[in-house]
Formats: C-alpha cells, sequence, structure tokens
C-alpha cells in the first residue's frame, strides 16, 4: 500500500503534545526531505520518542499535523499509516518466528505469498536461514536485523527508529551504524531516527535536529552542527566546548570584536550568532592549542594564558585542563601525533586558536563561562 | 572446627528438609493407605497390601456420583469464574476508570475474608432469597470466591506483557481485534490456562463454603465429612492420590515446557556461531 | 532559549504512555468489568449485608415459621456469653499454631530461597505439593499417623514422652498441629517471594562490616523479609481461625473451634441469628486484628 501512494516529504505542522501540565512537545514545526537519514537527537525527556510517536500513530496530537506528502495523518490509527516503527528494545513477539515476525505486516494486509519477500529480506539484513528461530534464541545485535526487517518488508514511507541500536554494546553499535546506512542508502526510504547518542545521529544522518524541552534547538548537517552551534545547548550537547562569557560590540568590517574577562578578542562576522550584547566566545577543545613559549604562537592566532592543572592520557589524544586567570578551567584536546612534548601538572602555558574557528553565540546576561569537561549529559548548571 | 563450619553452612537446609518432611508425611500415608485393605471399618491403620481399591475406586454409587458432580461444578465454575475474572484482570490492567480502588477492594476482600464467613452469609442470603440449595448454589459459591484468584493470576501475566509488542502489531498493520488474536491473547493465554487450573483445584477441593450452601448435594468433600464419621473407605485415598498424581503431573509438564524454551535460548548463541552466514 | 533555561525541566517523558483512548473505549472498563463485579456485590457484598441483618433477627424465630427483624442487638452478648471459649480457642489455637508456623516455615522458606540452588524450584513444588490433594484427606491421613496404634505414638510411649495411655489423637496437640500442616504452605510462599529477592551480597556486606551471622540475620535479613513475614503471618491467620475441620477430625468436643459452633448453628440446630452473630463477630475479631497487627508491623518496619 505504501509504495502506490504518491511520494512525499513528512511535514510536521505545529505538532504539540502535552501529557497535564507537561508539554512533552511544543510547537513543532519540520519537513524531512524524502528518501534522508533524519535524526532526532536530544536528552531523555527532551520529547523526541513522544515526536516520534505521534508520526506513528501511537500517540495522539494535542494539536497540530503530521503530513505526508500533502495527506494529514495525525487523525489515521497507527495500522492504517504507510509508516512502520523499529521500536526501542526491538518488540519482537516472542510466541512467533522470525518467518512469522517478519511476515507480521504482510499477512495482516492480506497478502497470502510471504514466503519470498521474508526470504530477500532476512538476505539483506544477512539472517538467512533463521526463519524458524524464536527471538528468545537470537542475539541482541540479531534481534535488531529482525525488528529493522519486520518494518523494512512493508515498504513504508517513513522508516521511524526508536533508539534502535541502544541495548548494542559499543562494537556491535559501530557495526548496525553502518549497516543502517548502508540498508537505507539501498532502499532509499525515509529513515527518521530517534536518540540520545550524538556519535550516532553525527555517523548516520544528513541532517540532525537537536531537541531540547519539546523544541528544536538547531537543525542542519552534522559538520555544520558542530563547526558552528547555533546555541550554548547545542554547542556542550554536541561535544565539548569552551565557552568564555563577553560582550559584544557591534561589527567592524568582517569581524566581531569581543570583551572576555579583561581581553580583547575578535571573531569572523559569518562566525557570529549575534553581534550586540552578551555573547559566549567559544572554542572547541581541540581547537585550542597549548604552546610553553609565547612568543611560539602563530601571528594570526588569538591566546589566553594559564596553567595545566590536569592532564588525562586518553590514547589518540591527551586531555588538559588549563586554569585562566580568573579561575575557570578550559578543556584542551592535545592529539598524540608524536609531534611535541607533554606538559607537566603546574606548567604556566598560553592556549591559543585560530580565530576562524571560534563562534560567538547569544547568552543569557549573568551566565557565567561554560568550560568544565562535560559528559555525555547535557550541561545540567554545569556551567554556573 | 571444620565440622562447625559445615554445620553451619548447612542447619538451615538440614531443618528445612525436616518441615519438608512434615509436609510430606500425610501424603506418603494417604498413597500408602491407598493400598491398604483395612482391618476394620472404622481402623485407618494400615492392614495388608491390595490393589483392589485402585481396581474399584468406587466402593458406592455415592461415592462416584459425588466425584462426577464435584468434576461437574469444578468445570462449570472454573469457565464461568476465568470468563469473569480475565475480563476484570484487562480492565484493571489496561484501562483507566473511576473507582479503581474499590473494585479492588472488591477482588481483594473475599481472599482474606474466613471461608466460614463467606460460607454463612452466603447461605443467609440464600435462605432469605427463598432460593432452594443445591448444586447451583454451589456453582455460584465456587464462582464467587474463585473469581478473585482468577483476576490476580491473569493480571500478574498481563501486567508482565511488553505494551510496546502491541504496539508493534498496530504499527504493522493489525487492527485493534487482530491485534488482540495475534498478539495479546496468545502472550497472556498461559496465564488465563494457569487460572483455570487454580480455579477448578479452588473448586473441586472446598469444603466450608459448599457445605454451607449444598443443600442435599453431595460433592467428594462432602462425601468425606460426612464418611468421616461412619467409617471413609480406603478408596477416597486412592481419589487423593490420583488428584495429587494429576496435578504434579501438570506442574511438571509445565516447568519442563518452561525448561525447554530456556535451554533452547541457552544453546542459541552457541548454534548462531555455526550458522551458514556469520550474523555480524 | 540556551541550555540552562531549560534543563530544569522535569526530565523524563512518561515511559509507555496509555495510547490514546477514543469515544468508543470510554465504556470499555465498565463493560469489562460488569460481569464480575456484579457477581461479587451480589454474591460477596450483599451477603455479608444479609449476615448482619441475619444477626440481629428475633432469635424465638425459626427456618419454618420465618425470622422477623427485631434489631435484637442482644444477640451477640448472649452468644458471646454462651460460646466465648470456642472464640478464645479460635485465636489462641491459630496463634499457637502461627508461632509454630513461623518457627518451621522461615527456615524451611530460607534454605529454599538462598541454599537450594539448582533444587530450588523441586523443593518448592514440595511445599506446595500438600495442596494438590484434599484437604480433608490430608487431614484425615494425620489421623492415621496420630492414632494410638501409630508408630508415632508408640515411639512417644517408649521414650516416655507420653504415658501408656498417653494419646495423641484428640487432643488440643493434635488440632494444632494439624492447623500448623494444613496452613504452612501459605505461610512459606509469600516469606520464599521476598527472602528470594535478598541479595546475598547484603549479607556478605554485613559480614565484612564485623556483623556476627546472628546479627547479620538479625540486622538484614529479617527487616528485609518482613514484608514477606507480614503476608504470609495474614494467609496463615485468617483462614486458620476460620477452621473446624482439624477441631472435627483431630479432636473432641473439647477442642471445638468457634467455626464448629457456627456449623452446627446453622446446619445443625438452626439457630440462624445465633450462628449469623457469631460469623460477625468472628470476622469483626479478625479485622481487628489484622488490622492491629499491620498497623505494628507497618511502624516496626520504619524503627
Amino acid at each position: 500500500m505504501a509504495s502506490e501512494t504518491p511520494a512525499g516529504d513528512l511535514r510536521l505542522a505545529n505538532l504539540t503534545k502535552r501529557f497535564g501540565v507537561f508539554t512533552a512537545v511544543d510547537d513543532l514545526s519540520l519537513t524531512i526531505p524524502q528518501g534522508s537519514f533524519f535524526a532526532l537527537l536530544g536528552a531523555s525527556g527532551c520529547g523526541k520518542t513522544t515526536t516520534l510517536r505521534m508520526i506513528a500513530g501511537l500517540e495522539e496530537p494535542t494539536s497540530g499535523q503530521v503530513l505526508l506528502g500533502d495527506r494529514d495523518i495525525a487523525g489515521l490509527r497507527p495500522y492504517k499509516r504507510p509508516v512502520n516503527t523499529v521500536f526501542q528494545s526491538y518488540a519482537l513477539f516472542p510466541h512467533l518466528d522470525i518467518h512469522e515476525n517478519v511476515a507480521f505486516g504482510l499477512r495482516r494486509r492480506g497478502i497470502r505469498q510471504v514466503t519470498d519477500q521474508v526470504e530477500r529480506m532476512l538476505a539483506l539484513v544477512q539472517l538467512d536461514g533463521y526463519g524458524r528461530r524464536k527471538p528468545a534464541q537470537l542475539s541482541g545485535g540479531q534481534q535488531q536485523r529482525v525488528a529493522l526487517a519486520r518494518a523494512l518488508i512493508n515498504h513504508p514511507q517513513v522508516l521511524l527508529l526508536d533508539e534502535p541500536l541502544g541495548a548494542l554494546d559499543l562494537k556491535l553499535r559501530r557495526q548496525m551504524q553502518i549497516e543502517l546506512k548502508r540498508i537505507q542508502t539501498e532502499v532509499g526510504i525515509t529513515f527518521v531516527h530517534v536518540t540520545h547518542d550524538q556519535e550516532e545521529a553525527m555517523t548516520m544522518a544528513d541532517t540532525v535536529a537537536v531537541m531540547n524541552a519539546g523544541r528544536i534547538e538547531q537543525l542542519g548537517a552534522p559538520a555544520d552542527l558542530y563547526e558552528y552551534p547555533a546555541t550554548a545547548f547545542v554547542a556542550n550537547f554536541l561535544g565539548q566546548s569552551n565557552l568564555l562569557a563577553g560582550e559584544a560590540s557591534g561589527r567592524a568590517g568582517d569581524e566581531v570584536p569581543v570583551t572576555a574577562h579583561g581581553s580583547r578578542f575578535a571573531v569572523p562576522a559569518a562566525r557570529a550568532r549575534v553581534d550586540h550584547g552578551p555573547v559566549f566566545l567559544g572554542v572547541r577543545p581541540e581547537k585550542l592549542h597549548l604552546a610553553a613559549d609565547p612568543g611560539a604562537v602563530p601571528g594570526a592566532h588569538q591566546h589566553l594564558g594559564g596553567v595545566v592543572t590536569d592532564a588525562s592520557y586518553v590514547g589518540v589524544s591527551t586531555q588538559y585542563l588549563v586554569r585562566t586567570a580568573w579561575g575557570s578551567e578550559l578543556s584542551v584536546f592535545v592529539a598524540n601525533s608524536g609531534v611535541g612534548g607533554r606538559f607537566a601538572l603546574g606548567t604556566p602555558v598560553t592556549a591559543h586558536w585560530d580565530p576562524r574557528h571560534a563562534f560567538l553565540l547569544p547568552r543569557e546576561p549573568g551566565e557565567d563561562d561554560q568550560t568544565a569537561p562535560l559528559l555525555d549529559e547535557p550541561p545540567v548548571g554545569v556551567g554556573s | 572446627m571444620k565440622l562447625r563450619r559445615w554445620l553451619a553452612d548447612r542447619w538451615v537446609m538440614g531443618v528445612a528438609l525436616l518441615v519438608l518432611l512434615y509436609l510430606s508425611l500425610p501424603i506418603i500415608v494417604v498413597a500408602g493407605l491407598s493400598f491398604n485393605r483395612p482391618s476394620s471399618r472404622l481402623s485407618y491403620d494400615f492392614h495388608e497390601f491390595t490393589l483392589d481399591n485402585w481396581t474399584h475406586p468406587f466402593p458406592t454409587l455415592e461415592m462416584r456420583d459425588a466425584v462426577i458432580r464435584s468434576i461437574e461444578i469444578g468445570l462449570i465454575a472454573t469457565v464461568i469464574s476465568t470468563v469473569l475474572g480475565t475480563l476484570m484482570a484487562f480492565a484493571l490492567v489496561r484501562h483507566g476508570f473511576r473507582g479503581r480502588a474499590g473494585i479492588n477492594g472488591l477482588i481483594f476482600l473475599p481472599m482474606a475474608t474466613p471461608e466460614l464467613v463467606m460460607g454463612t452469609s452466603l447461605l443467609a442470603l440464600f435462605v432469605a432469597a427463598q432460593i432452594p440449595l443445591g448444586f447451583w448454589t454451589i456453582v455460584i459459591a465456587h464462582v464467587m470466591f474463585c473469581v478473585s484468584f482468577v483476576v490476580v493470576t491473569v493480571k500478574a501475566r498481563l501486567a508482565g506483557m511488553d505494551r510496546r509488542l502491541e504496539e508493534a502489531a498496530m504499527d504493522l498493520y493489525a487492527n485493534e481485534w487482530q491485534t488482540f488474536r495475534r498478539i495479546t491473547l496468545p502472550l497472556v493465554l498461559p496465564g488465563i490456562v494457569a487460572a483455570a487450573l487454580l480455579a477448578f483445584s479452588l473448586s473441586f477441593d472446598d469444603f466450608i463454603i459448599t457445605n454451607f450452601n449444598s443443600g442435599t448435594t453431595v460433592t467428594f468433600p462432602m462425601y468425606v465429612w460426612g464418611a468421616a464419621g461412619k467409617g471413609i473407605p480406603p478408596q477416597v485415598n486412592v481419589i487423593g492420590t490420583a488428584m495429587f498424581v494429576i496435578a504434579l503431573a501438570v506442574v511438571g509438564a509445565s516447568s519442563l515446557q518452561g525448561r525447554r524454551a530456556r535451554r533452547a535460548a541457552l544453546a542459541a548463541p552457541v548454534a548462531a556461531v555455526g550458522a551458514p552466514k556469520s550474523a555480524s | 532559549m540556551t541550555a540552562l533555561a531549560h534543563v530544569s525541566t522535569p526530565a523524563g517523558e512518561p515511559a509507555a504512555p496509555p495510547t490514546p483512548r477514543r469515544g468508543r473505549h470510554r465504556l470499555l472498563p465498565y463493560l469489562l468489568l460488569l460481569p464480575g463485579a456484579a457477581w461479587l456485590l451480589v454474591f460477596f457484598a450483599l451477603p455479608l449485608l444479609q449476615l448482619a441483618a441475619a444477626s440481629l433477627y428475633d432469635p424465638s424465630g425459626s427456618l419454618a415459621t420465618g425470622y422477623a427483624m427485631t434489631w435484637a442487638f442482644g444477640n451477640y452478648p448472649a452468644a458471646l456469653e454462651q460460646y466465648w471459649p470456642q472464640l478464645a480457642r479460635s485465636f489462641g489455637y491459630s496463634a499457637i499454631a502461627l508461632v509454630l508456623a513461623l518457627l518451621m516455615g522461615y527456615p524451611l522458606a530460607y534454605g529454599i530461597a538462598q541454599k537450594a540452588g539448582r533444587w530450588k524450584n523441586l523443593l518448592l513444588v514440595a511445599v506446595v505439593a500438600p495442596m494438590f490433594t484434599s484437604f480433608l484427606v490430608r487431614t484425615l491421613a494425620w489421623k492415621t499417623i496420630l492414632s494410638d496404634n501409630g508408630w508415632v505414638v508408640g515411639l512417644l510411649r517408649d521414650v516416655h514422652l507420653l504415658g501408656p495411655d498417653g494419646r495423641l489423637l484428640a487432643t488440643p496437640f493434635a488440632v494444632i498441629l494439624g492447623l500448623t500442616y494444613n496452613f504452612l504452605p501459605f505461610l512459606v510462599l509469600p516469606l520464599y517471594a521476598s527472602l528470594e529477592r535478598l541479595d546475598p551480597r547484603l549479607l556478605e556486606a554485613a559480614s565484612d562490616l564485623y556483623a556476627s551471622p546472628l546479627r547479620a540475620f538479625q540486622k538484614v535479613t529479617l527487616p528485609l523479609s518482613m514484608p514477606g513475614v507480614i503476608a504470609g503471618t495474614l494467609l496463615f491467620f485468617i483462614p486458620a481461625t476460620g477452621d473446624y475441620i482439624n477441631a472435627e477430625l483431630l479432636g473432641t468436643p473439647n477442642e471445638y473451634m468457634i467455626g464448629n459452633v457456627i456449623d452446627s448453628a446453622f446446619l445443625v440446630r438452626l439457630d440462624y441469628p445465633q450462628g449469623a452473630a457469631l460469623s460477625f463477630l468472628l470476622m469483626a475479631a479478625i479485622l481487628a486484628i489484622v488490622f492491629g497487627y499491620l498497623r505494628k508491623a507497618g511502624t516496626e518496619e520504619v524503627l
């Protein structure tokens, strides 16, 4: 049924979902082009799964539309939608064997001859010969493939993936990321992938939307999001950032001058989200370089003085904390390329960066630097 | 020192086994007495080995009828209470409604009320309403006390079921009825079967409530009670032993099936390694 | 707008909120509940009211002539005065049986839950196995075991624990033994369930922190198994107190419990007001004890 309907993009228009007083999804509008691999990225509780469930029809929107092409499907029951889901922890039917699990959707639509299709689909996910097993007899990675096959066999217009790799261990997750990408390219179906894992979103998706508190903070290609984040939330959620609180005073030519902690810096105007008032001056830790001798800093670079307070050797790089004169600790990643020495604790250093790698973000008045190393979780009051 | 340690480790298990012996003693005696030819009608001591009791399990028509009647009542009460209880369990687990606390209380109270009180109160009602006591009043009473146990059993199974399985079915083009028929029912069925078996055994064995509401109808426990005064035929022990063996077989079969499924699940990763195309 | 403004929102969108309910679904739960709830209302709740009413009938009426409702509250003191020994015996016997059952049931449940290893399931089946056969038949088996010519009595006489004419059957001992035996599985199962969840590493941690096995039991095992003890105690005590089969089959009229009296009031003497009054007294007394116990057990758990 899916393949005959006219092609179309998936559009969410002013989609809102409230549970009592809690607004899970807040007036969300976005367009997902047909055939793209789209990731909804956010921490748990940000509304991404609720959004997915509304597209699938498992949740009724409080208001707004879900449009597939020109058709509003928001009022349709889940089994009337040309949309299929790969559920978190798979939801394979434990009493049916793999063959019947995969054939389930075809049979419900009254298709009798399913064997060939099922076998082709199992081959696509590299599980040929597993048809007569029960789900409990498969490993996590295999179950994940069955869940994928069970959804894909219906040729949905949109495939929804709800944290599909969450239950797998790290190595398997990497393999499945590559495989999912391969399969998506092969079948050309729109994939909407919900995840809290930024690395997963960035490696797989063409477009990533970062969600926070029911809204989309930023939407774009993974590299754009990383290199030039739109908000402090995105800058911290996707990788780490050193955000220095400063004041900008308008454009001056191609640059925006910034005063931060008594020093003057400049950021190219093309990399400034704001050019006025309170700002964050942001530099990624790997874009910061360390020099023992201030004279060794390249002329075009901007710099700050500090003292090394921590050094963690993590193999590919060494991660330093450098305490500035005003007490903030900058994160600096130095690649272990074999060039240059290591810095001992207590060494006075100069941290420097190419201004083309810096960016300016809006800042709420009164917010201080956000520089402490962040783990996977969003910055729950870390910077303040 | 070594001995003390050994004792400290094992004494709990030793006590446990002694208590188990205490619990099993009557069954051993019942099984033994089922092969006994008593010396007199009122003697319950082991006298002489015989197979007669097993070849002729019904010494009187009265006893045979009582057993058949208990089975009939058990089956009818089981069907009714299983249907009513299962419907209630679905409502409780799957739906929101007003008055949940009241319904929960109504289900819990019969399990916490002494049988004696349930039996006498039901008798008071039947007498006041001038309903003649007999087969059907027994059925009514049995359904009443079985329903709660069915609800609890099915509810546990239903609550342990992953809601996403039903969502997945709906996502895969199964409408509400197909989802129930293909996914929900097969997955809850073991719980319903367990509830039905429990209901049957409760009904078949009930004496106190039946005693007040049977009128002149005689079930197997009523027969045993009546015979206790005038001498119990050894065949009663045959029925008792047979009940035990059947129940044990049912439990054994279900646990064997569970174990087979578990073993298959454990063997799977090993088998997967040798599968034609490596999985990952 | 920025991160910090949002991170304080309550985390955790509901994991699996109920699927949307359309209008036609709104009635469904009531339809599902209706038959079962109606059955319980008509044949469980309503009879209790009728029993209450019957306990206040004019005691001079009879089944043949019919009873008049005279709000005869005097039925209660009258019944109590006449049958308080049996009522007291019901609670006394089941209390002693409960203590015995706890002494036996705790090690049994603990052994199965923590020490039985791969025999766990088999032993668990052995605990419930007695319930596989008829209650009456297995109670009668005790009659054989405890009979005057049986080996138990013989042994006890030989070691002079019992006089040459001493007997076990038809004594309070036999009745209490029967009560303990018949309701022990009801006590063991919930106890097992709570002991099974007990993480053995907690005991290792306790002994690592200088607790002797006894202290570890007292401070870790016992408090953590309290929910099981409470549930098991109630499941044992309620039916044991209302039981009269053991008193009838293993005892004599001297051992009769309140159930025997109620049975004869309804089925032999046909004195419904008295039987109803006694039934109600029994239920009220059990409820009072249960709630008192729950309150006490609850506060102890907090301490």
